[in-house]
């Protein structure tokens, strides 16, 4: 069958990857069905109300391969992004649920030494395990565990991430170094050796955000950018704000190991996953400040303000190249990577 | 090795835009006939700072995307061909074959692995011995002495369940073809010459450019500053009315190319007339596996039923292919055929013209 | 699919080598570059390496640079 027939009946590999199919399933299925406005707003996490609480609610799976990589594992993983999709709606990260599916004949020193992974991250996040559940299904079922987490949080005071507030001549910081994290899990896949310095840059971002927070609480928008990359979520959030980006090429910090990698196997470190990164846009006035914070914490030490919210063209992102042309930065089409987070 | 300071490599663009746009006064047309050239042209933004009157246009330097469909089509047969395992390059996933795709018969649960050398699918072989492994073996000569080298290699280790499915194809051949070609409408003032064929083959091979037809070339590597430096060196010699070949990217470029890979090739392909989409039939254009090998040539040794094939309906991508008309000119552009859905190979190749029109949106974006 | 590294050659046995861009390193064929020594600059593609890196030519990219520049100061 043709793919234009295949892309409509069956599920992609490129449905899972965060780009343009990726949206379109979420858009049109999921999200229609669902219908309502909190969904609509199509965060990272959702901003509830309960009894007056203002509250974050968040979900995310987990199938990263391979399960352990330079940096981290699927565990400290299915507990970072949640904790961090939480952060990245302006919240505190309080209580996690964790769901296991296990493939029978799975290692049970290997299932330990995830879940102890988990334990260390969510003390590092200062975050608890509240609840979970734990299925096994027989094997070839799944492809030995999926960790499925969930996470409540409460919204800072005075504190509004809105992706409508984002307006002309904002300043959009990126948190570090790009690509670790995804080079960092396909270079065993590619027979690559890679230089120490490679490891996923899997982290808590709460306490990063609560800096950028007490520095800038009219902060604008937060956002990590994971599966699809940079070019992905500032693209999500140029078409939902209906803004136009101005981003400087050669303030974009990523390491000439992982450009090598890059280089080698064809892919662009514009679109790889990054586990611990944070996208920040704040009113240009503040910029500096708010920039001179990040780069006090440990994990905003090479942070940079990358480029401008601008007015055209809008809902799509220029970058300025290192020769001083121009070009439209688009958002992920088909699959990069499979399995990335 | 290379001057990667950002403020050098700021004024150098600078200094080079200015040179070309003060010789590039009156219109002229340039081919970028390497896929790979149209891409990094747009990723570094080049179209944008260029005058108006240059105007750029791909050429059939898509190995991928002048391969007909009949090829795509014999792909799809040997994927569903019992213990078989398809090896090949990523971007062959998406390529639309008259019914099918690799990346839909993937889906529909056929075994293929994208690798990223040729020398992965011996390893697949070795690895897999009660399967048949193909690879499905496209490129220029770039990619051509690769595979040359396996199959010596596979030759050497006694492999016998390695096959490949052959459609290497020649770059002077089509450049002759196509200056010959009376149907070609748009005239072209000089060649942008992709660098890595040229480090095989040696500047020497495209000297006909010069001598018989009185073109400029230039031999141009693929770094942003290296092209901004080729294409002012054409611009220079088209505005003096000058044709010589010129080699920007002698770094790694010599006369006399690689020697031992031209070897390589000669020992285990021969010349033969190949179908070029756009072009028709070009004498000496294909590269063929010798007898001496057959046993690893697919089509002879593995055969498999093939079905009949049709190129797509209202398809330009031959139009595309000989500069033309630009992408946005085929009526199908942008709505019925789209990377999630192409109908031509050039929308979804790595090298395609319509891929990169379509991912960079023309250059000309206004903001 | 033209796409090729330029990487330095770390070490080598027979025709396999380890090269290395910054800091990453694989193997590569040499079976297409049998003369290549250790130390030398590759380009490599899709697992070989095809051709050597002669040292930048800095004379002659800083000449044309300069020639370049001289047209602005007739501006």
């Amino acid at each position: 069958m043709n793919q234009k027939k295949a892309t409509e009946e069956y599920i992609q590999l490129a449905h899972g990857s965060g780009g343009k199919l990726s949206h379109d399933l979420v858009s049109q299925v999921i999200v229609k069905e669902f219908k309502n406005p909190i969904l609509d707003t199509l965060h990272d996490g959702a901003k509830i109300s309960i009894g007056g609480a203002k509250l974050a609610f968040t979900t995310d799976s987990y199938v990263v391969k391979p399960r352990f990589f330079p940096g981290g594992d699927i565990g400290k993983l299915a507990v970072c992004g949640t904790v961090n999709d939480l952060a990245v709606v302006g919240a505190k990260p309080l209580y996690l649920s964790a769901g296991f599916v296990l493939e029978e004949g799975f290692y049970l020193d290997e299932f330990k030494l995830i879940v102890r992974s988990m334990a260390q991250a969510a003390a590092l996040a200062n975050v608890q395990i509240v609840t979970g559940d734990t299925k096994v299904v027989e094997r070839g079922a799944v492809d030995g565990i999926f960790i499925n987490t969930a996470g409540v949080g409460s919204i800072f005071e005075g504190v509004d991430i809105d992706v409508r507030r984002v307006k002309p001549d904002q300043a959009i910081i990126i948190s570090g170094y790009l690509g670790d994290h995804a080079v960092a899990v396909m270079s065993e896949r590619h027979g690559l050796s890679l230089p120490e310095e490679i490891v996923s840059d899997c982290a808590p971002l709460n306490s990063l955000v609560k800096i950028i927070l007490e520095t800038d609480p009219s902060t604008v928008m937060l956002r990590d950018p994971t599966r699809g990359g940079l070019a992905t979520v500032l693209n999500e959030i140029a078409s939902q704000a209906g803004v136009g980006m101005l981003i400087d090429e050669d303030e974009l910090p990523v390491k000439p190991s992982v450009k090598a990698v890059c280089d080698i196997l064809g892919f662009d470190p514009l679109y790889l996953a990054n586990e611990g990164k944070l996208v920040v846009i704040v009113e240009e006035y503040i910029s500096r400040k708010v920039l001179a914070a990040m780069q006090s914490h440990p994990l905003g030490q090479n942070a940079r303000i990358i480029g401008k919210v601008s007015k055209e063209p809008a809902g799509q992102v220029g970058l300025i190249t290192g020769i001083g042309g121009i070009r439209l930065l688009d958002m992920l089409t088909g699959e990069q990577l499979p399995r990335i987070c | 090795m290379n001057m990667k300071d950002s403020a050098y490599t700021k004024r150098a663009a600078g200094l080079l835009t200015e040179g070309i746009s003060r010789l590039g006064a009156k219109p002229m047309r340039i081919m970028e006939v390497c896929g790979t050239h149209t891409m990094s042209i747009f990723k570094a933004g080049i179209r944008r700072i260029l005058p108006e009157t240059i105007d750029l246009v791909s050429g059939p330097g898509c190995p991928v995307c002048v391969t007909a469909n009949d090829y795509l089509d014999a792909a799809v047969a040997y994927a569903r061909l019992p213990e078989s395992i398809i090896a090949t390059f990523g971007d062959m996933l998406k390529i639309p074959g008259s019914h099918s795709s690799l990346l839909a018969e993937k889906t529909a649960g056929a075994d293929i692995r994208v690798v990223y050398s040729p020398m992965d699918a011996l390893a697949l072989a070795a690895e897999n011995s009660g399967k048949q492994v193909i690879f499905l073996a496209v490129g220029f000569e770039t990619t051509a002495p690769l595979v040359a080298a396996t199959i010596l290699a596979a030759k050497k280790g006694g492999v016998s369940n390695l096959y490949f499915l052959t459609a290497h194809k020649l770059v002077p051949p089509a450049l002759a073809a196509l200056l010959k070609n009376p149907l070609q409408s748009k005239k072209i003032d000089g060649f942008l010459l992709p660098g890595h064929v040229c480090a095989i083959t040696g500047t020497k091979a495209f000297e006909f450019l010069s001598e018989e037809f009185k073109i400029p070339a230039v031999v141009t590597g693929f770094e942003p500053l290296d092209i901004l430096e080729g294409i002012y060196l054409l611009v220079k010699e088209i505005a003096a009315q000058e044709c010589r070949l010129l080699n920007q990217y002698s770094r790694v470029v010599k006369e006399n190319g690689n020697k031992d890979a031209c070897r390589m090739m000669a020992e285990v392909f021969r010349p033969a007339p190949s179908n070029w989409r756009g072009l028709g039939v070009i004498c000496h254009s294909g590269l063929v596996l010798k007898e001496e090998y057959g046993d690893f040539d697919a089509l002879s040794s593995l055969p498999v039923e093939l079905f009949a094939s049709v190129e797509p309906a209202g398809c330009r991508c031959g139009d595309v292919l000989t500069g033309s008309i630009r992408p946005p000119e085929c009526p199908l552009f942008g709505n019925k055929c789209l990377p999630e859905h192409p109908v031509g190979s050039c929308m979804v190749s790595t090298e395609g013209a319509c891929a990169a029109w379509y991912k960079y949106q023309a250059g000309r974006w206004q903001f | 699919m033209c796409l090729a590294v330029p990487a330095k050659v770390v070490s080598r046995e027979e025709f396999l080598a380890v090269v290395d861009v910054a800091g990453v390193t694989r193997n590569v064929s040499l079976m297409l570059l049998p003369h290549a020594k250790v130390g030398d600059f590759v380009m490599i593609h899709a697992g070989f390496a095809i051709e050597t890196v002669e040292e930048e030519e800095a004379g002659r990219i800083l000449e044309l640079l300069q020639e370049l520049a001289s047209y602005e100061h007739e501006r």
